[in-house]
Formats: structure tokens, C-alpha cells, sequence
């Protein structure tokens, strides 16, 4: 298949217009040759993000999500050639705004990535450098992309911290990371995340490594920052309620793959997938009396060096054999369910509809 | 082991449901510093902590990082002693039990621990790891050790053919079923969980849920639960208590505390939970709170939530609420409780509204 004809293929939201997303990925593959043999991590993945838009990147470990965010921000490593250094191999597309990242020569992306893109890592005590102030290492990145001189920077990343909520900004400018707590920490790599405006913010699992009262704030904190710079953001993370939270588009990734790809309201009131199912149903509920079982999925994720042939998921699935073999043999596509809605599975939409609405959504 | 024969008959029956009793619990790190390693402070992990666990119940702890659940969770098991208070098991004091007089007593307690990578031994088989109960406590199971350990292996869904294998070969949730299996060994009576499922993914974590419960019913177990999530606290538990800062805040039945939560910390902890619904997105109210914990080494006096409460009054900084039973087997320590009918109200009530 052509280059174009894949960009057809990639769903838009009826929302979206015609004109170019913001951030369009195109059958992307990220493998990792190793010893043991080729690590697909992704595997044909495509998408599409409009600023002022949060998607949500939902997966277990392992299923490519963050391999997924390193690929846009650029940050694996390539080997030189082939052979030579161990590395990632990529191919597929990555447009922002019409421009090709992976097309691009690595100190190109090196000068996109702080000012056009940032990221918010998940875990703040290994993203900052322990030896540098909290406020040095946001200077550094502000003075990079920006002219100017140390105190217009200082006074920046104080208005920064401020603004993030850090109690006492100019003097907490001066601390290590260390010596702020968890939820503060993250705080201070948000600043330094925003230090530059980006249009694209991908958040790997920003607040997995919180406490839910501070989870509530830095979530709040990233929707309210969203909204004044109309960035677009991508939310990487293994919590549906995160993603209702926060989302309004919502892509599931299983083995490298997209499972299914619609808008929240969509995905939690009418999911099509059997794998969405077994994440909604595994999933104990806060908001509602308990039900006596959780319908856990059966069997474990699988290595991504031998990815099960046909459908990923149908070791796992409990409807595959009703696809007469073809979940074993041929790979699903993602076909569109309803407008905006895709799903990459062999079920007909009415067995679909009646599994979910029979045997589903009464357990849930 | 029966209660002393002088008790009245409704404290002796008391006390034969509770399987153990805490009364005034306080664990306290001590702080040194200086040539002379003098002490100059201490953290006070856990501070004055009172609850019993019914026997074939499901007691849960919850709190934030830092407010002493994972210590209480230690200390009942004895692998910490405890600074004051009073630990009862089965009628017997084991609060400051020697280790030799430990060791017998572990058949009946186990812990699960957090950490399926770092709690199993990467250089024993997996017959190793869940026979070595009965291998320290010198005992001979029926049909000899490597029939029993089978038998817990597939009593916890392993394959019992696997019993050579070693824990690298194993994935995250197979290796937690490793370690249940070992708690399991003994047929202990009480099992102290500290955060089982929270290093699994959202699947496995289903799995683990479900197969803890299947346990509970097959070896008629009581578990001690500690936990942070409380979407799976809501699912597992009989009883929940919420901790905050080293002290209990509330403690009631699960229904009657996700329902109506009282203590102020509960009610801006639950508000914080995200729940998958889009749905109810706009309807939730949530309460924000300011600001960090404060540090256990310092806590603020009088009630330790002061400093971020909103309903917070003159009264909550000079005096500590005491845990009281404000509605029939919920305790509150609040002196301005949230959701609580006034005395009318609670007098018209019917009974089953308000367990």
C-alpha cells in the first residue's frame, strides 16, 4: 500500500476538518532487533491529534504506548547502520504540522523537541538531574530556544513554578530536586515542560507514581495549561479513569497495535473490542456497589518477539472462536464501527452489539 | 485458646470473634544525629492506633504514602516491634514477643508482599520458594513436601508441573501466585496484604482480586489489607479504615463509608478518584486539596488534618478529635463530621439505613 492511500485510511474525527491534524502518525513500527530476536514494540500504528485535543494512549506494559511517545519526541536511538550499534528500527510516518520528523536529521528534531514538543516523564526524580537546581534546569531549557538573558530566565521559570502551584516559587527556584516531595517534583517538570509553550505535550503516565488527592491537582493543572495554550496532548497511561478524566479521544493498544480508536464518550459507553471489555471489566469500580467477580481477561500479554499471528489478542479473547479461524489467520484492520469510532476486530457489528449489550455491560 | 473463665459472656464472645485486637498502637523511628548518635526526633509512623479484625473478615487500610498503613501493616505482623500500645492475637499478647517465641506464631500469621520481583529468591526453584514454610518450621505435610507444594500451585492456578522452574521464567502476576502460594504453606489464619496487586497490570490485577477471594472462601482465611487504591479497596473489603498522618481517621463498614464518608480527608480523598465515566465527568464535585502531607516527624497538633481542611475551626487546633462511634460501626475522629444527619434524623432512621 502507498504512502497516501495509508493517510486516507487514517481515521479522522468527524470533528476534525479537513485540513491537516496537527500531529498525524502513519503506520508506524518501532523494532528493537535483539539476542533473542526482533521486539516489535509497534507494529503498524496510526493516528491523527488536532490541537486543543488531549488523547489518551490507554495499554498495558508492554503494549507500546511509551515506545510510541519516544518515537515522536525522537528520542531513540537509531543505528547508524544496519548491523553496527543496537537500536531502534522505525519506519512509517510522524507529520506535526505537515513536516516529517522521522524524515528528518536527528539535530532537526533535537530543535523541535522543548519548543514545538515537550514531555512529562513518569517518574520526576529520574527525569530531573539530581546535581542542578530545579530552577537552572528549567533556565537552561528556556534559554535555549529563547534570546535572552539569565534574569529575564530566572524570572521566567518564577513565574513557572508560580504558576504550576509550587508554594513560594522564588525561593523554591533555588532547591534541588530532592528536596521537594513527590507531587512537587512533578510539578517542577511540568514547569519545565511548558517553559517554552509547546503545541504538542505528550505525558507519559504523569501521575503513576502519585497519591490520588495530588493526582486530582496535577491532572486538573494539565487540563487548565491545555486550555490556555491550546496545545495538543497526549496522555499515556494504563488508568481508564485517567482517561475519562482527561481525554477526549481515546486510542487502546494491545501488543504494538491499535485495538480500537474513538472519542471517550464513545469508548466508555459503547466500547467494541473485546480487549476494551476485559480492561473495563477488570477494572475494580469506585462508582458503583461491587459486583461479586471482576471479569478478569484470562492468560498474560504476549512477548513481542512472537507476537500470536492473526489478531494479538486471541489467546486471550473468548469470542475469537467464533471468527471461523480468522482471528488465528488473518490481522484485523481497524474498521470504522460508527463515524469516528474504529475497531480492529473480526466480530460482525451485531454479534458486537449483542455481546455487549447481553453478556458486557450488565457485569460491568 | 479460650478466654479466661471470669469474663462475662459477651466479652468473652467478643473477643472470640476478633481474631486480633490493636489498642494504642504507636511505632516512633527514632531520629539521630551528632558524634554521640543522639536522638533528636522521631518519625511518628504510626501513633495511637485502635481497631480489631473479625475473624473470615476483610479489613482494609487505606491512606496516602507516608500515613503509617504500610508500618501497621509490619508491626501486626510482628516484623517490627512496636514503640507503645498493645497487639492481640487470639487472646495472646505477641507486642513485644521475642523472636524464638515469634516463630511459631508465623504459621498462623503471612504476609503478601508488594513486590513480586524483589520478594521471591531469583537463585531458589519455585518448589524451593513455597516449601521452605514448611522446611523452617520443621513440619511434614501428609503425602511429603513436594506433593503439598503441588497442591498450592494449583490451588493459586500455576501449572505444579512448573515446580523446577526458577522466578525469572515467570510473569509479574504468576510470580504474586508464587508468593500467595508460600503465605499459603502453612495455613495460617490471618493474611497481611501490603499492597498486593498495586505493581500488576489492569488485568493480571482482576486476576489476583479474584483468586484472593477464592482463597479466602476455600482456607478460610482473614486478610488484613493495605492499600492506596480505593476502587480495589471498595471491591475487597469487609471493613475499611482510612489512615491519615500515623492515625485512623475512620473506620466503618465498606457500604456505610463509600456511601456517606464522614472524616473531611475521606470525602476529599474520594472526590479525587477518577472514575471511568465520561459521564459523570461535569456531575462530580471535587474537592481540591492544598498542599502536601505534612511531615510525620512534625505533625501538626490536635487533629493532624487541620492544616489542609476546609471545615477546619479554632476547636481542631488546640484539641485532638478522639475516634468515636458517631453512627452504629462507623467511628469518626472529626469534631465537624461530613454527611451527618442531625439527632432527629438519625433517631427516625430506619435501622437498615444506616448499618
Amino acid at each position: 500500500m502507498t504512502t497516501s492511500a495509508l493517510r486516507d485510511l487514517v481515521i479522522r474525527h468527524p470533528g476534525q476538518a479537513d485540513e491537516e491534524p496537527f500531529l498525524e502518525v502513519v503506520d508506524l513500527r518501532v523494532h528493537f532487533p535483539t539476542d533473542d530476536g526482533l521486539v516489535k514494540s509497534v507494529d503498524g500504528l496510526s493516528f491523527a491529534l488536532d490541537r486543543g485535543r488531549t488523547l489518551g494512549i490507554v495499554g498495558e506494559s508492554g503494549s507500546g504506548k511509551s515506545v510510541t511517545s519516544l518515537a515522536i519526541m525522537g528520542l531513540h536511538t537509531r543505528p547508524a547502520s544496519e548491523q553496527t550499534r543496537p537500536g531502534a528500527k522505525l519506519s512509517g510516518e510522524i507529520y506535526l504540522e505537515g513536516e516529517d520528523l522521522l524524515a528528518k536529521s536527528p539535530e532537526y528534531v533535537r530543535s523541535l523537541r522543548g519548543k514545538r514538543m515537550a514531555m512529562i516523564f513518569q517518574d520526576p526524580l529520574s527525569a530531573m538531574n539530581p546535581y542542578y537546581t530545579v530552577g537552572h534546569q528549567i533556565i537552561e531549557a528556556y534559554r535555549i530556544h529563547n534570546p535572552v538573558n539569565k534574569k529575564v530566565a530566572r524570572k521566567h521559570a518564577i513565574d513557572l513554578l508560580g504558576r504550576v502551584g509550587i508554594p513560594e516559587p522564588s525561593h523554591r527556584v533555588d532547591a534541588y530536586p530532592h528536596q521537594f516531595s513527590g507531587g512537587m517534583r512533578q510539578r517542577a517538570m511540568i514547569a519545565m515542560a511548558l517553559s517554552c509553550d509547546p503545541d504538542l505535550l505528550i505525558a507519559d503516565e504523569p501521575t503513576t507514581a502519585l497519591d490520588v488527592t495530588v493526582q486530582a491537582q496535577i491532572l486538573d493543572l494539565i487540563r487548565d495549561l491545555q486550555s490556555e495554550f491550546n496545545s495538543a496532548v497526549v496522555l499515556i497511561t494504563h488508568d481508564l479513569g485517567v482517561v475519562a478524566e482527561l481525554a477526549d479521544d481515546v486510542l487502546v493498544m494491545y501488543a504494538g497495535r491499535a485495538m480500537e480508536y474513538g472519542s471517550a464518550e464513545q469508548l466508555f459507553n459503547r466500547p467494541a473490542h473485546p480487549y476494551t471489555w476485559g480492561l473495563l471489566g477488570s477494572m475494580p469500580r469506585f462508582d458503583r456497589k461491587k459486583s461479586e467477580r471482576l471479569l478478569a481477561i484470562k492468560g498474560t500479554p504476549p512477548s513481542l518477539i512472537n507476537v500470536p499471528p492473526g489478531c494479538p489478542f486471541h489467546p486471550r479473547c473468548s469470542y475469537a472462536a467464533r471468527n471461523n479461524g480468522r482471528s488465528e489467520d488473518v490481522r484485523p484492520e481497524l474498521a470504522p464501527v460508527e463515524p469516528g469510532h474504529t475497531v480492529a476486530c473480526h466480530l460482525t457489528q451485531i454479534e458486537r452489539e449483542q455481546i455487549w449489550e447481553h453478556e458486557i455491560a450488565p457485569m460491568l | 485458646m479460650s478466654a479466661p473463665a471470669q469474663q462475662p459472656a459477651a466479652a468473652a464472645a467478643e473477643q472470640h470473634s476478633n481474631l486480633i485486637i490493636v489498642e494504642g498502637l504507636i511505632k516512633h523511628f527514632p531520629i539521630r544525629a551528632g558524634i554521640l548518635r543522639r536522638q533528636v526526633g522521631a518519625v511518628q509512623a504510626v501513633d495511637g492506633v485502635n481497631f480489631a479484625v473479625k475473624r473470615g473478615e476483610t479489613f482494609s487500610i487505606v491512606g496516602e504514602s507516608g500515613c503509617g498503613k504500610s508500618t501497621t501493616a509490619r508491626l501486626l505482623i510482628r516484623l517490627l516491634e512496636p514503640t507503645g500500645g498493645k497487639i492481640t492475637l487470639e487472646g495472646r499478647d505477641i507486642t513485644h514477643l521475642k523472636d524464638s517465641q515469634l516463630r511459631p506464631l508465623r504459621r498462623d500469621m503471612q504476609m503478601i508482599f508488594q513486590d513480586p520481583y524483589s520478594s521471591l529468591n531469583p537463585r531458589h526453584t519455585v518448589g524451593k520458594i513455597v516449601g521452605a514454610p514448611f522446611r523452617l518450621q520443621g513440619v511434614t505435610p501428609p503425602g511429603g513436601v513436594k506433593k503439598a507444594v503441588q497442591d498450592l500451585l494449583a490451588a493459586v492456578g500455576l501449572n505444579p508441573e512448573h515446580y523446577n522452574r526458577y522466578p525469572h521464567e515467570f510473569s509479574g502476576g504468576q510470580r504474586q501466585r508464587i508468593g500467595i502460594a508460600r503465605t499459603l504453606a502453612l495455613r495460617p489464619r490471618l493474611i497481611v496484604a501490603d499492597e498486593p496487586v498495586s505493581a500488576l497490570d489492569v488485568s493480571i490485577q482482576a486476576q489476583i482480586l479474584n483468586l484472593l477471594e477464592d482463597l479466602q472462601k476455600e482456607f478460610d482465611l482473614t486478610y488484613v489489607i493495605i492499600a492506596h487504591d480505593l476502587s480495589v479497596v471498595r471491591h475487597v473489603s469487609d471493613r475499611v479504615a482510612v489512615m491519615y498522618l500515623g492515625k485512623i481517621v475512620e473506620l466503618a463498614d465498606r457500604e456505610a463509608l463509600y456511601r456517606a464518608p464522614m472524616h473531611p480527608y475521606t470525602v476529599a480523598l474520594m472526590s479525587a478518584v477518577p472514575v471511568p465515566d465520561t459521564r459523570r465527568r461535569q456531575e462530580r464535585e471535587r474537592i481540591l486539596l492544598s498542599g502536601d502531607v505534612p511531615s510525620p516527624i512534625s505533625p501538626p497538633p490536635a487533629c493532624r488534618f487541620h492544616t489542609r481542611c476546609w471545615k477546619a475551626q479554632e476547636i481542631c487546633r488546640t484539641q485532638e478529635p478522639p475516634l468515636v462511634e458517631l453512627l452504629p460501626q462507623h467511628h469518626v475522629a472529626c469534631h465537624f463530621p461530613e454527611n451527618f444527619p442531625d439527632e432527629t434524623a438519625r433517631a427516625s432512621a430506619p435501622d437498615g439505613t444506616l448499618r
